[in-house]
């Protein structure tokens, strides 16, 4: 299973991506997206946002499974309070309580970077550290 | 004698200080250096510089309300100096104790380590390639300890000497006893 995740700021500038397998069931967390959605991922998640911003004011959930679907290859999608969002693609089918608790964990991370007074907001998220800590959360949850 | 300072440091912390919410104040603070950085056209040198003038003039205003709080009198050594600024002066003023450590031969000049540095939660430097190796975050605090130990006559001279922002180990601030200054009749006075 591979994942291609990435976070959107409230302007709907990419702040942040990463694409990554599983390590569960003996995966060594290398993502085989194939070579056509590789390219296509940007559009596919950001031509969910339309969809995303139809529903985000008609209920309160802030996760979203199953947010829209492109061949085959699911979208979930997790919306923070200061409307940023996280976008996940994946070819998964199933068990989302996982990705859900990831979200979950990245929020936390998120919140932690916009308290650094060295980061503007919506700016693209460089720092290495939370790079490391997003791929240990994969680990972990994906 | 060192466990006294502890339980006064304390007594004074809970009953004679007012404490504001330390996100609040940490996110103040960092505001501050992060402006100055940008007001500075990120020349750290400037901005280490800036900071310590800053706590300058906070410590040599601040040691009157910590005399005063604290009703101390004078110290016989650097070594009660030491223990002093570490289990009262940061305990009231920031609730943390540092470690004095590091004594040099001739005890004069020691090391504060800082165990949690109340002024950096969150914070992670710019990765600008130049951050890393000049900006002293937490600069104002080296301001505030020179302006408090001039004001008690003690020529000091203070400086940060790792940080783990900087990805060293521990956090320390270096203290260097120049001289003892006399006390002297201001000018213009007879």
């Amino acid at each position: 299973m591979s994942y291609y995740f990435s976070i959107i700021g409230n302007n709907d500038a990419p702040l942040y991506e990463l694409e990554i397998g599983t390590y569960h069931q003996s995966g060594d967390g290398t993502p085989h997206l194939p070579k056509e959605i590789h390219q296509l991922e940007q559009f596919i998640v950001n031509s969910s946002l339309d969809i995303l911003q139809d529903i985000q004011f008609k209920n309160n959930a802030i996760f979203t499974k199953n947010l829209d679907n492109f061949y085959g290859y699911q979208i979930f999608s997790y919306l923070t309070q200061g409307n940023a969002k996280f976008i996940i693609l994946t070819d998964l089918k199933s068990h989302d309580e996982s990705l859900r608790q990831f979200l979950i964990e990245i929020n936390e991370l998120y919140v932690k970077t916009l308290l650094n007074p060295f980061y503007t907001v919506n700016n693209p998220i460089t720092s290495s550290g939370f790079d490391t800590r997003v791929r240990l959360l994969a680990r972990k949850y994906l | 004698m060192s466990r006294q300072l502890k339980q006064l440091g304390d007594d004074i912390w809970r009953n004679k200080v007012e404490k504001v919410n330390s996100e609040l104040f940490t996110l103040t603070y960092g505001s501050i250096v992060a402006q100055l950085c940008k007001d500075f056209n990120y020349n750290y040198d400037e901005v280490n510089n800036e900071l310590f003038q800053m706590g300058y003039s906070i410590g040599i205003r601040l040691i009157d309300e910590f005399l005063q709080k604290t009703q101390l009198s004078r110290c016989v050594n650097l070594k009660d100096t030491a223990e002093i600024v570490s289990k009262i002066g940061f305990k009231i003023f920031l609730n943390i104790t540092p470690t004095v450590a590091h004594w040099a031969a001739d005890y004069r000049s020691f090391g504060l380590i800082l165990t949690e540095n109340p002024l950096a939660d969150f914070v992670e430097l710019p990765d600008d390639g130049k951050a890393s190796k000049k900006l002293w975050y937490s600069n104002i605090l080296c301001g505030v300890l020179k302006g408090c130990f001039e004001m008690v006559q003690l020529d000091c001279d203070v400086s940060f000497i790792q940080d783990t922002l900087k990805g060293d180990d521990a956090t320390e601030i270096r203290v260097k006893l120049i001289k003892i200054l006399k006390d002297e009749i201001p000018a213009g006075e007879e």
